[in-house]
This record gives structure tokens, sequence and C-alpha cells, in this order.
């Protein structure tokens, strides 16, 4: 293993970001969002370069040794490899796309350096993760970027909505979060390490330490609990509910976490764990059937939806059922390619869509219309995006799509093939639909007026659309299928010839779910209001998120609060009680010794004082002060003295 | 001997309580001291008659009281000068009303 | 001679008697100036009793002395004092009955040694006499340290009573 240590500097620049618009953010200004974006563009510089070399073949790790363990110890230590090279890639260029977008998008908000701050961390808590070696620091990174999501989603905490947000999405990660440490930590237990190189070898059976014995039930049981993590931090069904209600957060917050690189941070686990879930191939099944219900139920819930931002929510949740698919059908190469041109036309689509949300004021796309005019630039970028992600070659998303639905077909899971291939179509029909709605056609709210968002903010918008473009180009017949090459270094997984066929009915779903959508939208649009009539139950399950909002609220919270009152409740009688009743012991106690104090202890002082006193008032008599007196007493006493010398006393 | 040793001494045991009951109940100081002259008198009395009759040295008692005579005068003396201080401040020679030493 | 011998012993009882009665008067007269004469008659008696013991200088010397001098100061003293015609001042306070009760006891118990010792009374010491000469060997000789002390106490009892008695030296402004 060669060392290219320079890359720590790469998580480490924008985490010093992060330092310096915390302590001096109010003197920063807005030359805050030029430090984030100076760190970020720095790194990507540096990371550039590895990622070059791995593509070329290269491979590059070194560790630390942090903690001793049992038969184990824990090394912290970064780890470049195909997959980590690729996210790295991706992450850097659109994160700082994305932040140069922010710096504009951001301008004139009281918080600016906050945001920049909370952005920088974000950006240094992924770089970690996607450079870690080892399931730790992985968790810890992991950890880290919930954090972020929290307090980007909740930036704007006046807003009752975007506070119960943003404790919403960090609640139900946290859940997938809990199953992720007990999988890993399960993983430990079987294995005795949690590097992945490690991990890997004795997965692929090229491990050369001492033999052990590992369950295979502890595995299955690490594998599922892991996944758990993904279907937490990627909304796979059903902890999908979070990230809707992400949208709260600022536009480029949605563009670079919920979009682009936190969401894909779940995908990444089950990828950077492929040997792992190779090795237990039998839960492969149920990823693959919790990805596609995701991906399924989304699109459906996306028909529907009237916020520009909640459709792309949706969509976002779609793909990413999508990617979790290709892993669950062992296809490494197709889901981390999907992974990687998503994250493109992804965040182009959301921070397209913050600009409008900027031009016009308004999110609502019933209130939107015409606006191509308007906002050209924005429009333009958007379609680019909106055709990548509905799969219209050669853009990217049809690649990395095509890619997907060939190893589902060429698997033999015709039923998933199915669902995706439909899933698919009412991708290209929402997305479309939105487009139409909003950039086409005549303005509907007329108090809506529209105007072209800055350079600062239009300018990432084309170099995200260029990269939508070119991304999927080395998965594609025109680099021969390098990605996929590439990807198989890591682990042995079956690869498919490319089919005509599939491709053929990518194009065609994509094709009819934009036409379709054009005729409704751009001609008839009273036929969207009588199919609503017609199914009115999908009508309501569709517009209603399948109701999950009401049914974990109903079953889940409810409960829970009130077992946490009850706790509450006993908390307060019986502990606090019996500290209160400490408290009026010792008060009372207290309230005795002073009793004591005061009339034993003082009285028998003041008794001895009295004594002395009533003594002395006897006595003090016997001081008369005459002369006469005094010769007397002494004359009895000489009689009595001479008394009793003769004995007769 | 005319008298007989106890019957002097019976006479000057007499005189002696006398003088005690004046010293404790006159209330003139002046009483008082004369009083005390009469204790020293009976004093006197007894050291002659046990000179006389049972000591060889006859000297002794008769020269014991001339000093005890001297010591007497000497003690009137200095005692009615107190008196007369006594009586230029207080203006009174009553000793119940001489009592600032009372509690 | 027997009859003078009965008659001198009657009379030594006689002034015996009297002296005790004019002691009483000393104690209980009101009247001070009447007290002190008492005590003047008192000290005559008790020179008497003396002579009747045959210490005739200290006789002659107790009436010099006392009856001289003593009762000089006395009166002198008296005089200053008080104003004489007051009669009706009572000249006892409260601690009579207190003293009279101790005073018999002591009597009693006194008397009772007196009567019980066996006083080694010798015919020879009864014999034996004394003249001025020899009290005035005794005085020069063996008595010689006291018969100093003496004359040293005189000359402080004087110059004390005179300190004692003269007027504060008034003090001019």
């Amino acid at each position: 293993m060669v060392s290219a240590d320079h890359i720590l500097w790469v998580p480490l620049l924008p985490f010093a970001a992060f330092i310096a618009n915390i302590l001096a953010g109010r003197r920063l200004k807005h030359r805050a969002a030029w430090l984030s974006v100076a760190t970020s563009a720095v790194a990507c510089a540096i990371a550039l370069p590895v990622c070059w070399a791995v593509f070329h073949g290269a491979h590059f790790a070194n560790q630390i040794t942090w903690l001793a363990i049992g038969k184990g110890s824990l090394q912290f230590g970064y780890l470049m490899d195909p997959l980590s090279a690729t996210l790295l890639f991706m992450v850097t260029i659109v994160g700082t796309l994305i932040q140069i977008y922010a710096s504009g998008y951001m301008a004139g908000d009281p918080r600016y350096s906050r945001f920049f701050a909370y952005v920088s961390l974000f950006m240094s808590a992924m770089l970690t993760l996607v450079i870690s070696d080892n399931y730790l620091l992985f968790f810890m990174a992991w950890e880290i970027m919930g954090l972020c999501s929290y307090l980007l989603i909740g930036f704007y905490f006046e807003k009752e909505s975007a506070a119960k947000a943003c404790f919403k999405a960090f609640l139900t990660t946290r859940i997938g979060d809990v199953g992720f440490l007990l999988g890993f930590l399960t993983l430990f237990t079987a294995i005795g390490t949690l590097s992945f190189s490690k991990m890997n070898a004795i997965m692929d059976g090229t491990y050369t330490g001492p033999a052990m014995l590992i369950p295979v039930s502890l595995l299955v049981a690490a594998s599922l609990l892991i996944f758990c993590g993904t279907i937490g931090k990627s909304a796979q069904f059903p902890l999908h509910v979070w990230l809707p209600d992400a949208m709260e957060g600022p536009t480029p917050v949605s563009a670079l976490i919920h979009a682009a690189t936190m969401v894909a941070a779940g995908v990444f686990l089950v990828a950077r764990s492929f040997s792992l879930f190779m090795a237990v191939r039998d839960v492969l099944p149920f990823v693959t059937t919790i990805g596609t219900i995701t991906a399924f139920m989304a699109a459906f819930i996306a028909l529907t939806q009237t916020d520009i931002k909640r459709i792309l929510a949706y969509s976002t949740i779609s793909q990413l059922g999508y990617m979790v698919t290709g892993l669950g059908l062992m296809g490494l190469g197709a889901g981390t390619f999907h992974l990687t041109t998503h994250a493109f036309f992804k965040a182009l689509l959301f921070l397209g869509a913050g600009s409008v949300i900027h031009g016009t004021h308004v999110q609502d796309i019933r209130q939107m219309g015409g606006l191509f005019k308007k906002m050209p630039h924005t429009a333009t970028t958007f379609i680019i995006a909106s055709l990548a992600l509905a799969g219209i070659p050669p853009l990217s998303g049809f690649w990395s799509k095509d890619e997907i639905l060939l190893t589902a077909f060429a698997s033999g899971n015709i039923l998933v093939f199915g669902v995706l291939l439909l899933t698919a179509f009412m991708t290209a029909f929402y997305m479309f639909r939105l487009i139409f709605m909003t950039f086409f056609g005549k303005a509907r709210d007329p108090h809506v007026h529209a105007h072209e968002s800055p350079a600062v903010m239009t300018l990432p918008l084309w170099a995200l659309a260029i990269g939508s473009i070119v991304i999927g180009i080395p998965g594609s017949p025109f680099m021969h299928h390098w990605f996929q090459k590439f990807m198989a270094h890591m682990t042995h997984y079956p690869e498919y010839e490319p089919s005509a066929f599939v491709m053929g009915c990518s194009i065609t779903v994509a094709v009819l779910g934009i036409g379709l959508a054009g005729v409704i939208y751009l001609k008839k649009t009273a036929w969207a209001e009588k199919t609503a009539s017609v199914f009115p139950t999908f009508y309501r399950l569709s517009l209603n998120k399948f109701y999950f909002d009401e049914l974990y609220s109903r079953f889940i919270i409810k409960p829970f609060t009130a077992i946490g009152r009850i706790l509450f409740s006993f908390d307060e009688a019986v502990v606090d009680g019996a500290v209160n009743g400490t408290g009026q012991n010792t008060l009372f106690l207290s309230r005795l010794k002073n009793w004591f104090d005061q009339h034993v202890v003082d009285g028998l002082v003041n008794f001895m004082g009295a004594l002395t006193y009533f003594l002395n008032a006897i006595v003090k008599r016997l001081q008369t002060g005459l002369v006469q007196n005094y010769m007397l007493f002494a004359f009895l006493g000489f009689l009595a003295f001479i008394a009793w010398q003769l004995k007769l006393i | 001997m005319i008298v007989p040793l106890p019957h002097i001494l019976i006479f000057s045991l007499l005189l002696f309580a006398i003088g005690i009951y004046g010293a404790l109940v006159r209330r003139n100081i002046i009483g008082i001291l004369i009083s005390i002259e009469l204790m020293l008198n009976a004093a006197n009395i007894n050291l002659i008659a046990f000179s006389k009759t049972t000591s060889l040295a006859p000297e002794t008692g008769q020269i014991f009281a001339l000093f005890v005579i001297a010591i007497a005068a000497m003690s009137a003396a200095v005692g009615l000068a107190i008196v007369l201080a006594l009586f230029r401040v207080r203006k009174t020679v009553y000793t119940d009303e001489v009592n600032l030493l009372k509690w | 001679m027997e009859i003078l011998t009965i008659g001198a012993k009657f009379g030594v009882y006689i002034v015996m008697a009297l002296v005790l009665v004019f002691a009483l008067g000393v104690v209980t007269l009101r009247n001070l100036f009447h007290s002190a004469l008492c005590l003047a008659a008192v000290l005559v008696g008790t020179a008497t009793v003396y002579l009747a013991l045959r210490a005739d200088f200290v006789a002659a010397i107790q009436i010099l002395v006392y009856v001289g001098a003593v009762m000089t100061l006395i009166i002198f003293a008296i005089m200053l004092t008080e104003h004489l015609g007051e009669k009706t001042i009572r000249q006892t306070n409260r601690q009579s009955p207190a003293a009279i009760l101790g005073l018999l006891g002591f009597i009693f118990m006194i008397g009772l040694v007196i009567l019980r010792t066996p006083w080694p009374v010798t015919k020879r010491a009864l014999a034996t006499g004394t003249s001025v000469m020899s009290l005035g060997k005794a005085l020069m000789g063996s008595y010689v340290f006291p018969f100093e002390i003496i004359s040293v106490i005189l000359i402080a009892a004087l110059i004390g009573a005179v300190v004692i008695a003269k007027k504060d030296p008034e003090e001019k402004s």
C-alpha cells in the first residue's frame, strides 16, 4: 500500500474553515463564504490528483493505531480505492459548486457566517467519511453529518415547521444510526476488526492472518443492522419521512446534503460493506425489496405534489431507492455509477429550484408559469438536469439508470425490472409536469414577478449542467464501460453485457412520460383533475404521502410520549419526592436541633449563670459594709473553733 | 496571794466579754474604741495574774503588760485620728452610716 | 492583821465588782461622755487590781498613761466629733441579741476551761517579788529588742496619726 498522506488535508481544510467561521464569523461577515469556498476548492485541488492516480490503478492507504481492545485494535486511517476515489471526486466538485451558489443565495441573511461554518463542518465530515478506512471513523463522521443536517435544516429555526423538521430528521435518522452502531459492533464481535480492507480480505477469502471461526448468524445480523443505517440515512422505506420535511432548510442545504452527499452516504455504506453483503447473500433480496418499494412509492407520491422542493425530495428518495436496488442486485458498479450521476443532476435541480424560489419568492408550482423567458439560464439548466433524471441519452442519467435496469433484467428479477421501469415512467412524468407547469404556459399568479438570479448563482448551475451531461460518459459505450470495469477491481460480482432491449425500454418509457406530461400540462389541463376524480383513492394516497406521517404519529409517537409523560410523573413524584423528602427531613432535624440547642444547651449555660446569680443574691447579703457585722462573724467563728477544740461540737 | 488565780481569771474573762459586747454592739465608733480599751485591759490583768502566780520570772509578764499599754495607747491614737478624718468627710461617727462597701 | 487581810481580800472583790459595773456602763450608756468617764473608772479600778497583785510599777504606769493620756485623747476626740447634748439616739445596733448569745457561750466555754485547768501555781512563784530595778534591768537586758521596736512603732503611730488627722491642704487656684 502506497501512502498519499496529503489526502488528510482534504477533510482538515474545511474543518479549519468551520472553526474560523464559528469563532470569527461576525467579523468576517460576507468573507465567511470565501473562506468556506476557498478551503473547499483547495481540498478539491488536493483530492483530484489522488483520484486521478487511483483511476489509473493506484491504491493508497495508511493507518495509526488509536486503541487496543481485546483481540483486535482500532486503527484510524484512510483508504483510497476505486469506491472512495469516485465519491471523493464527486463530493469535492459538487460541494465546491454548491458553496459558490450558496454565497449568492444566502446573501443578506443575518446568520451568514454560521451557515458557512456548518456547511464547512459538513464538508469536513463527509470527506472524512469518504476516505475513512474503518467503521468507527466512518460512524463518527456519519454522526457529525447527522448533526450538521440537524443544524442546517433548522437554520431558519424561527419557523416552527423548520424546528419540527430538523428534530424529525435527527430522530428518524437516529433510529437507523442505532442499528448501524449495533451492526458494526456485531461485526467487530464476529471478525475482530473494523477495518474495511481487513474485512474485505476476510470476506473474499484472501485473508492472511490467524484463522478464526466466524458464525454466519452474526454476519447476517451485522449486515442487516448496518443496512438499517442506510434505511435511515438514505431515506428508504419506512424511514423516509424525514426527507420531505427537510426541505424546510435553505435550498443549498437541500442540494448539498439531501441530494448529493449525505443521503448518498447510506448507499456508500452498502457499497463499502459490499464484501460483507456478498458473503451473506441471503440478505440481498431484503435490500432489493426495500429499495424497490422506496423507488416506486416515492415516485407515486411525487405525481401529485405541488411544492417544487417536495417534488424534488420525493424524486431523491425514489432515485436512492434505485441505487439501493442496484446494490441489492449485486450491481456494485451500477449503484455507484447512479450515485455519482445523480449527485450532479439532482444538485443542479435543487439549485435551479432555489433559483426559481429566489426569483419568484413562492414555492408552489401552481403559482408559477411561463418562467422560461424571465429566467432563461435557470430554466435551461433545469431542463438539462430533468432530461438527465428522466433518462434521455446521451445524458448521464440514462447510462446509470440503464445500468441498474440491465442488472435487474439480466439477473432474472423481472418483477423488479418491471417495477423499476414503471417508476422510470413516473419519474419522467412528474419531472416534466414540474417543468411545464413552472417554466412554460401562462403565468398563473399575477402577483409573482420573476427575475433571473445573479451570476454567482447561475454559473454553478451551468457547471453542474455540463457535469450532468458528461459525467455519464465514463460508464457509457463511448469509453467502453470503463467505470464498470474500474469498480470491478473492488470485488467480484456478476457483470452483464449491455442489452439493447433494456435500453430501448428505458428510452421508450422516458419519452412516453415526457410526452404525457406535455399533453396534460401544456394542452389539456382538465385531464389532471379528471384522472384524480376517477381514481380518488390513489389520488388521496399519493397526495397524502400514503399517510405515513399520520400512522407514525398515531402508533409510535403518541405511545412514546405517553410513556414519557408517565415516566416524568414518576420522576416528579418519586424521585423528586425522595429528594424533597430528604430536604424536608433535614429541615425538620435541623429545627429539632435548633430547639435543643436553644433550650437545652443554652438553657444549661443560662442555668449556670442563673444559679451563680441566685447564690450570689443570697451570699452577697453578708457583705453589709458594716464593720461590726464582720466582727460579729469573726467572733462567732472563733467561738465555733473554740467549741470544736474543746470537743464540745 | 490575796485572791486565788481562777477568780482573777474569771474577772478578766468577764471584763473581756463586756469589752467584746461593746465592740460588737456600740454604734458610735469612739464607743467601739473604748470597748477595745476594755479588752486590752482585761488581757493585761491576765498577763499580770499569770506572771505573778505561775512563772518564775514575774518581770516577763509586767514588761509585756507595759508594752501592751503602749500599744493600746498607740492604737487609740491612730484610731481616733481615723475617726477624726472620717468625721470630717462623712460628718458622722455612727458605724451603720458608713457602709460604702455594701454590696 | 487578819482583819486587814480579810478586809483587803473583801476590798479587792468589791473593786472587781465595781470595775465590772463600770465596764457595763461603758458599753451601755447612751451619753458617750459618760461612757468615757466610766472607762476612766474602769482603768483606775484595774490599777487597783494591779496593786493587789503586787505589780505596783504597772499600776503606776497604767494611771499615768491610760488614765492620763489615753483618756484625754478620747475625751478630745469625743468633743471634736459630736454634739454632747444628744441623748435620744440609740447607742446599740441590732446585733445585740446575737452578740449576747455568743458572749454567753463564750463565757461559758472559757469559764469551763479556767475552772478545769490545773494551773501550776507554785509557792515559790507566789513568793517572788519584783522591783522597779529588776524591771529596768529586764527592759534593758533581755527585752531590749522589743523596747527599741516599741519606740519605732511609737514614732510610726505618731506620724501616722498626724498624717491621717490633718486637714487636706486647700488648693489655691
